[in-house]
Formats: C-alpha cells, structure tokens, sequence
C-alpha cells in the first residue's frame, strides 16, 4: 500500500503518454490507418445492407429518397469522407511515408511565403516575386496551398468525429439499455453516475481532462467521449423504457428468451434509429467541439493540420497589412459546410424515421 | 414544499461528493503531483524548487492514506483536499497565489455585465422570432427561416468573433474592438459589440428550440377548443401558445441561469473583459491547475443550483405541480 503511489504514477504516466500520442507520433503500424479506413467502409456497407432488410428502415429510406435537401446534404458528407480517408490511407514512400491526399496533389509547388487567391506574385509589398503556380484559394505563411491544407485538415475534423463515437457510443447505449432493462440498483447506478459527469458543466470537464491527459487526437476523443455518453444513455434508457411496455418484450419474455437475446434481437433493433440519428447529429458537435478546443489551446498539438488551428493562427494575420483572410475564410467555410451538412442530414433521417416531429 | 427543498438537498450531497472524488482523481491520481508541479513550475525547475511548490501547497502528503509512523492516518493528500472542498475552501491559484474566492468575486462582476443583457435580449428575440415562424408556419419563409437557424448554430463561436470584430471594428471603426473599463455608462461602448454576437451565436440554436416547442403546443386540444370558438389566429398564439409555451420554456430557459456568472470562455478572451472565463482562459494558457479544479467544482454547484431553481420555477409557472 506504501509503494502503491509510485508504481501507480509510473504505470499511469506510460499510459498517458501512450493514448496521448498514438496518433499523433507514428510509433503505429504504417497498415494501421488503412485498416481502420476498410472497417469504417466494411461497417458504412452493414449498415446499409442491414436497413434495406428492416421494414422500418426500408420506409425511412424511401421517404429520405424524397427529401432532396437531405440527399444534398449527404452527399456534401460524403464528400469530407472520402477526403478524410484518402488523408488517412499512407504509403511508404522512399522519403518517408505520404498519404494517398497528399501524393494525388503532389503536383501544387510549395511557394517562400503568402501568396493571394489565384496571385501571379507573392504576397509582399517591397519584394513580390513571381510564383511558381497560381493557387486558386493562395497559400498560408510557410507558403502551403490554402486549399490543399484545408482539404488535409478534414483528416482531423473526422477522426475526432470517428473515434469519439466510437467511444460514447457503445458506452452510453450498453449502460442506457441496462438501465432500462433490469431497472433496481442498475439503474440506480447508472443514473447516479450521468448525473455526476453532467453535473459538471461539459467545457469545463473537456478542458480539466485535456489539461491533465495531455494534447493530442486519441486524448481528445477520449476526453468528448466521456462526457458525451451521457446524453446517449439518457436518450436510449428513456426509449428502452418506453419500448420495454410494449408486448413484443413480454412476449419474448413469456417465451423463455435469454436477457441477452431480448436485449440484442429485440430492444437493440427497435433503438437503433435512435442511435443512428444521435450519431449524426453529434458529429457534426463533435467536429465543432475540435476547433473550440484547439482553439482554446487544449486541442491538436502543432503540427496537425486542423480547422480550429488553422482559424487560430489567422487572428494575427487579420492584423496584416495587407489581409490575409483566405486562410480564415477556406478552414471556415470548410468546417461550416461539413457541421451544416450533417445537421441538415441528421434532421432528415429523424425526419424520414417520424414524420410527425416538428424540427 | 420545505420537505422537498430538504429532500431535493439530500439528494445533492451524493454528487458532490461524487464530483469531489471525479476531480481529485483526475487531478491527483491521473497525473502525479510531481508531474503537475513540473508543468506549473516548467521542466527545467530544480528538485527543490519543485519540493518547496508541493510542500507548499500540502501536495507531498502520501497520496490516500498516512501510513508513515507517527503520523496521523487522516493527515494525507486525498483527506485534506476532500475536508477543504467540504467546507467550500476554493484554494489558492497555483502561479499567483491569490485566493481564488477572491479571484473568482472580482470576475462576476464584469461576466455578469456580458452575459446577463445578452441572456435577456436573446432570450427576448429567440421567443419573438419563434412566435412569428410559428405564426407564419410552413410558408416559404418559414421553412427557409428554418434553414437559416441550422446554418446559424455550424457556425464556430471564435469564427463569429473574428468576422464580427474585424467588421464592425475595422471597417466601421465605431465600437472599440478589444478592452474592458469599469466606468458607469461608458462601459456600454465596450460591452455592445459583445454582447451582439453572443446573442447571434445563440440564436439559431434557441429560435429552433422555441419553435418546436411553440408548434407543439399548437397542436393541443384546447388550441383547436380556442379556434372553435372564433378566436383569432394572432389572439390564440399570443394569449394560448405563448402563455402555455412559456411554461415548458421555463424548464428549459431557468437552469442555464446560474451559469451566466461564469461568463463566456471565448468572448471575454477575444475582447479583453476581465470575468471569470477570462480567468479559466488564462488558467488553461498557464497552466493553473488550482483554477480549473475549483471551477469544476464550483459549476457543478451552479449545475444543481440551477436544477433546484427549475423545480421551483416550474411550480410556481404552473398551478396544477405541487412540490411535496
């Protein structure tokens, strides 16, 4: 019991420091991030296979097909995804590994400096020398092309979206439906601990966790995904209950099923729109949260390409003379276009699954 | 309703104490206090710089329970910390050493200055606006008004600052841009601007809420009652949904009410107000982990004081709950 301060601080720390950089630095397998971009593929490819065999999901899907706004919208997401994943997809390359993004626009130049939107000279008021190529969206202070940084940034947005709702997920909905399910000290328990993470106002939280686990992608998602959980539990323990009253439980019940099977086969299916909806709609936060948050210094350590750390460093070149506003303008509009379209998507599948919700 | 109060109380006291524990975890038991004197004091301090910070501070006690011979047992990191937010003792500020009680009374002021206006003209704006969507509803506008709101709440708090102070700053040149003066009515000039874009930053979101939540009492049975017997539309949603309304807005409106003494993290950093998000802004720059630990649990205080004053708000909105 003496010792166990040590011991624990040096396990603790080695822990920390893992989870903290294990995007970041690449001490990971180079076949890693491709992997994850084949599961996330082969699950997107369930999920839809699954949906068309549900009558319900069959229903949503054809009055989603009716809804041209959100058909805009998801293909606007669409889009950030396959940007985001061939950011993610690395080869090994002899000057170090390159990513698929990266090696598909390896023909823009880097230039010494700034240059403006589609400029044939730097961006210097004594000494403009001639570029090497126009750049359409110009390029930021170490001369990088805004566009293509802005598209490299997605990487970031999606992987905190990703990995965050990997977490938060699977939590809040294992916890929401047990809660429901057995009621007594199980439901005590869970809603005595959702109360104390929300009692905690959630930028608070986010910036005490993240000051103390370290900057980084994987501490960051960690830190939204424990007080993210627990709206989800709350949202999928008051469904189950309301579904827990309808006969098809008793029915299975009286029928001698496992709690496992009623919990899976039954109860599971009959949230999963739920589940579905939250997590589009809480992508598009999540994705909100990482420029907040890498902006307010606690986020994506230097060297990430971010929407929030690429907004940050344009405040002081709004002060320039002349302005440099399109680094600003390019994270901007990104971010805002991504975060809208999810919104908009998010309100048309729970549209599509009850059309008589009023949003 | 005294017993309930007292009830509501009781039921309090696990989730401070659950707070409590969350909080000294994080901050003692995540990261070493050696680590954390490390962070405050910069990695090249000298081991006795970093013994004298923690002694200080009571950090080198054993971690959970005394176990040195004698020592008392109760004299450790976790009982001292435990006894001191027990009776409400923020601390001291890790890099200045002020007491945060302090600090944190000589920040609400100018927090509340930004938030309390901004909590009442949006709150005032997002209810009219919702009324007349509602009033107008499922016509062009609506919908595209609708629209408008989702594309108000994708926007990022810092990128509506930065637009709004280049904007109205530079090019307009009229209301200053950064800065903060305590002095009657001039502090007005500092605060406007602000003000505005908190109240833009929030409206999408609360416009949507109130909107929802109007047509849903649209749809109740004493509303068609109402029509029936020759109300007018306007009179129905004035005098019905709005009054109506404004019970379940209550619920939801009331529990953010504490908060606004917390300031806004964003908005005082990019214009200079001294409040406390200011404060927590510089703390995280620091870093100051003292702060951080008291404003966590200082919000979850504000947290529950704002859900007990629902319950009671919502007893006294609406006649048919009676708190026992």
């Amino acid at each position: 019991m003496t010792t166990l301060p040590q011991d624990w601080f040096i396990k603790i720390d080695a822990l920390r420091s893992a989870v903290s950089d294990w995007l970041t630095r690449s001490f990971l397998p180079i076949w890693l991030p491709n992997l994850a971009v084949l599961l996330g593929t082969l699950l997107l490819a369930l999920l839809v296979w699954q949906g068309n065999r549900s009558e319900r999901w069959a229903t949503a899907w054809r009055r989603l097909r009716g809804d041209r706004l959100g058909q805009a919208a998801a293909v606007v997401a669409s889009l950030f995804l396959v940007v985001g994943s061939l950011e993610t997809v690395v080869f090994p390359t002899e000057t170090g590994s390159r990513t698929l993004l990266q090696m598909l626009l390896s023909g823009i130049p880097q230039e010494k400096g700034y240059a403006a939107p589609m400029a044939t000279h730097a961006l210097s008021v004594s000494d403009p020398k001639p570029l090497f190529t126009r750049h359409i969206l110009g390029t930021d202070a170490l001369g990088r092309d805004t566009l293509v940084q802005t598209l490299r940034a997605t990487r970031s947005a999606l992987w905190i979206g990703g990995l965050t709702s990997l977490v938060y997920i699977p939590l809040g909905v294992l916890l929401g439906i047990l809660a429901a399910y057995y009621r007594g000290w199980v439901d005590d328990l869970v809603q005595y601990l959702y109360s104390t993470i929300a009692a905690v106002p959630e930028i608070l939280m986010l910036v005490a966790i993240l000051m103390v686990l370290g900057k980084g992608l994987g501490t960051m998602s960690i830190a939204l995904g424990i007080t993210g959980w627990v709206g989800m539990a709350r949202l999928i323990r008051g469904e189950t209950l309301r579904q827990m009253e309808r006969p098809y439980v008793a029915a299975a019940k009286a029928m001698g099923q496992s709690h496992w099977k009623i919990l899976t086969r039954h109860l599971l299916p009959n949230v999963m729109h739920l589940i579905v909806i939250k997590f589009v709609l809480g992508f598009s936060g999540l994705v909100l949260a990482e420029a907040v948050l890498s902006y307010l210094g606690v986020g994506a350590p230097v060297g990430t390409p971010s929407w929030g750390t690429i907004i940050d460093a344009s405040r002081s070149e709004l002060s320039r003379e002349p302005v440099v506003w399109w680094n600003l303008a390019a994270a901007s509009f990104a971010l805002f276009l991504l975060v809208l379209s999810l919104n908009i998507l998010g309100d048309a599948l729970r549209r599509a699954f009850d059309p008589k919700s009023n949003t | 309703m005294f017993s309930y109060l007292l009830r509501r109380l009781l039921f309090f006291v696990p989730i401070v104490a659950g707070v409590m524990l969350l909080t000294f975890a994080l901050f003692f038991m995540v990261q070493s206090p050696k680590a954390m004197a490390h962070r405050v004091l910069g990695p090249k301090a000298t081991p006795k710089a970093v013994e004298l910070w923690l002694h200080n501070r009571g950090y080198d006690k054993p971690l959970l329970i005394n176990q040195i011979p004698d020592q008392p047992w109760h004299d450790s990191l976790f009982i001292s910390q435990m006894r001191r937010l027990a009776t409400f003792d923020l601390g001291r500020s890790d890099v200045t050493g002020r007491p945060l009680s302090e600090v944190f009374r000589q920040g609400a002021l100018p927090s509340l200055l930004l938030t309390v206006p901004a909590f009442l003209a949006g709150l005032a704006m997002s209810v009219g606006l919702a009324l007349y969507l509602v009033f107008i509803r499922n016509a062009a506008a609506d919908l595209f008004a609708s629209l408008l709101c989702v594309a108000l709440m994708s926007v990022p708090v810092m990128v509506y600052v930065i637009f709004g102070q280049y904007l109205v700053a530079q090019v307009f040149n009229y209301f200053p841009a950064f800065g903060f003066q305590l002095n009657g009515w001039s502090t007005a000039k500092f605060l406007f601007l602000p003000i505005a874009l908190m109240i833009v930053s929030g409206l999408g979101a609360d416009v949507r809420l109130f909107r929802a939540l109007f047509l849903e009492e649209l749809g109740q049975d004493y509303i068609r009652t109402a029509r029936a017997k020759g109300v007018s539309s306007a009179v129905v949603l004035l005098r019905h949904v709005l009054k109506n309304g404004l019970i379940n807005l209550i619920t939801l409106v009331v529990a953010s009410l504490p908060f606004l003494i917390m300031g806004s993290l964003l908005l005082e950093n990019f214009f200079g107000i001294p409040g406390l998000g200011n404060v927590l802004f510089t703390a995280i720059q620091m870093p100051d982990f003292a702060v951080v630990q008291a404003s966590v649990f200082l919000g979850s205080l504000l947290y529950l004081g704002g859900l007990l004053l629902t319950d009671l708000c919502y007893a006294w909105a609406d006649p048919r709950i009676r708190l026992h």
